[in-house]
């Protein structure tokens, strides 16, 4: 009996260690949201949408170079990858799902999926910044773009592996070509799948800074000349949040609040839509 | 069918060979060699970042050979550049990260799979999976403006206090408590490594048989046993796999350690609480400003290094995973 009591005891403390875990985790995620909420609001204002960054020593002034900034190189980022991811993930679900090249493919994306960010900065940097001598908004756009690639792929190809084989055959049967049996049933049939991936793309690059430190680099004034380094705003919100000026922090923490919002925003658009759709 | 193609085929049915042409396959093969070419450019662009990374880094490779590695001066004014600091630091802090994650993140897949109850399950297993795609400067930024000083202030002196009086490991924890360092970098990469790693041992613990488990509850387990005995020995694989992949994530890891490291290429003790540099945040602190040269160069050999440490790693866990994939039919 006395075993018995001793298999209970470790029982009951191994499961309290591991409701204590569980608390811990959330703990961290509780403490975080509300330090950003509560630093992010008390830096909120109009101005923040309306004046560019301030100079430093300078109060006031906003973050609109960088907001505005930032939509570009991520919206520009995501239409440049997807398309090109879309058509990877295809290849590999429909036409070399076993071949060997798509095998090596399929590992090697999950390989570039985990790739440090930083790193692909330092590759856009030695390709496209290195010859053309500036750091550029462009060259922020392609590291992004290739942030945004493995996801789409990946994505892409699990949800048409889930598209059911009959589906094709029957479409085959009335004689379509491959590529409109590809374009009109199975993409279309795991679309909502997609259009989730290709949303938590979009969330993952908002929040990117390190691919951007060394290819759209930053701008302190107004310019959407993608030629030029441009405003971006989590190099903004790096830069005034190691600076020692309380203004500097206090935008730092409003940008930290609207990176936030928009990529949980996002994340729960994608769950939501993604659920919605396989209900049906 | 309308009256006119009725009529068509009535006629030609007699004159000439059936009228259907077979599909065209023109658009079908032009559809797949596009699809083809861009799997081939995701493929290629693992091999182009290698060979760009090498290209840049050769006059450092040239300069200072595998010295490189082993030498800790940084002295870019003398242009005499080595890696072991930055190394030092990347390896240290992820270590930390892990040592803290992975009972940690145990515990919250064991939460997830057995004792939670069922309607909890979905919520939290979400607030779990939100806590990974909040993005890593945020971390950062809270980790130095809020995070730090009260680790300085009130947690380090209490290590000093406790841990920094036993023999060996006390020297980890003495010396000014600054609260940036290379303890606390490491303390905030585990709670970013945490979700990424409890979510795929919480995946490789569902995929284990119930057959499995519930011969172990017919034999009067305890969940504990069950969990010990049973689920983690069929997901081994799995679970290691899990904590590489994390591993991978903390060591390529780019904000949330250049806020608290302390940056500094000067490292003098062993201790924990001393700042010190990761590659990652040399990489974000220096590059954009170093001169083209043998400045840019050592950093790109560092950028190459992070990148072939992270790959073996990811190699490692994605070869473990799949070996659990494959026995699962068993």
């Amino acid at each position: 009996m006395e075993l018995l009591a001793r298999r209970k005891l470790t029982n009951q403390v191994a499961l309290t260690l591991s409701l204590a875990a569980m608390v811990f985790g959330l703990f961290w995620l509780a403490w975080i949201l509300v330090t950003v909420l509560q630093l992010g609001i008390d830096g909120l204002s109009l101005s923040l949408f309306t004046e560019m960054t301030p100079p430093p020593g300078a109060e006031n002034g906003g973050l609109l170079n960088a907001i505005v900034g930032s939509l570009i190189l991520v919206g520009l980022g995501t239409l440049l990858g997807t398309p090109i991811g879309i058509m990877a993930g295809i290849y590999l679900a429909e036409y070399g799902r076993y071949t060997w090249l798509g095998r090596v493919t399929r590992f090697v994306n999950d390989l570039l999926l985990s790739a440090p960010s930083i790193v692909i900065g330092l590759f856009v940097y030695a390709v496209v910044v290195a010859t053309t001598g500036k750091f550029s908004g462009w060259s922020g756009v392609i590291a992004l773009a290739l942030l945004v690639l493995p996801i789409v792929i990946r994505t892409t190809e699990n949800m048409l592996m889930l598209v059911p084989g009959p589906l094709r055959e029957a479409a085959f049967a009335l004689g379509a070509p491959k590529h409109i049996v590809i374009y009109k049933v199975t993409l279309r049939a795991a679309r909502s799948g997609v259009v989730t991936g290709v949303l938590l793309a979009v969330a993952r690059i908002a929040g990117e800074t390190a691919p951007l430190l060394f290819t759209a680099l930053s701008n302190q004034f107004w310019s959407v000349d993608l030629n030029e380094p441009m405003a971006n705003l989590p190099v903004t919100i790096f830069k005034f949040a190691m600076s020692p000026f309380e203004d500097w922090q206090r935008l730092a923490w409003a940008g930290v609040l609207l990176i936030t919002l928009g990529v949980l925003g996002l994340n729960v658009i994608a769950r939501v839509l993604f659920r919605a759709e396989k209900l049906h | 069918m309308n009256t006119e193609a009725i009529d068509m085929n009535s006629r030609q049915a007699d004159t000439a060979p059936p009228i259907r042409k077979p599909v065209s396959q023109v658009g079908a093969k032009i559809f797949g060699g596009i699809s083809m070419l861009f799997a081939v450019l995701a493929l290629m662009l693992l091999a182009g970042i290698i060979v760009a990374l090498t290209v840049e880094s050769w006059p450092s490779i040239k300069a200072f050979g595998p010295g490189f590695i082993f030498s800790s001066e940084w002295n870019p004014p003398a242009e005499r550049f080595g890696a072991l600091i930055p190394i030092y630091g990347t390896i240290v802090s992820s270590i930390i990260a892990l040592v803290i994650a992975v009972p940690v993140s145990f515990g919250i897949a064991l939460f997830l799979t057995e004792l939670s109850p069922l309607w909890l399950r979905r919520p939290l297993g979400t607030a779990v999976e939100l806590l990974a795609a909040v993005p890593s400067i945020v971390f950062g930024m809270w980790g130095l403006l809020v995070f730090a000083p009260i680790f300085g202030e009130y947690i380090q002196p209490a290590l000093a206090a406790t841990l920094g009086q036993l023999p060996f490991i006390g020297t980890l924890f003495s010396g000014p408590t600054m609260g940036i360092g290379l303890l606390c970098a490491g303390i905030i990469l585990a709670i970013m490594i945490i979700p990424y790693i409890a979510s795929v041992m919480r995946d490789v613990f569902e995929v284990t048989p119930a057959m499995l488990k519930e011969s172990g509850y017919g034999l009067g387990c305890t969940t504990w046993e069950v969990m010990w005995r049973i689920v983690l020995p069929y997901t081994k694989n799995g679970v290691v796999g899990g904590i590489m992949l994390g591993l991978g994530r903390a060591l390529g890891e780019t904000m949330a350690v250049t806020f608290v490291i302390g940056n500094t290429n000067f490292l003098s003790t062993a201790s924990l609480f001393a700042p010190g540099n990761s590659i990652t945040s040399a990489l974000a602190n220096e590059f954009a400003e170093a001169e083209r040269g043998l400045h840019t160069s050592a950093l790109m050999e560092l950028g190459l290094i992070l990148f072939v440490i992270t790959l073996i790693v990811l190699i490692l866990s994605k070869l473990l995973l799949l070996r659990l994939s494959a026995n699962e039919g068993r």
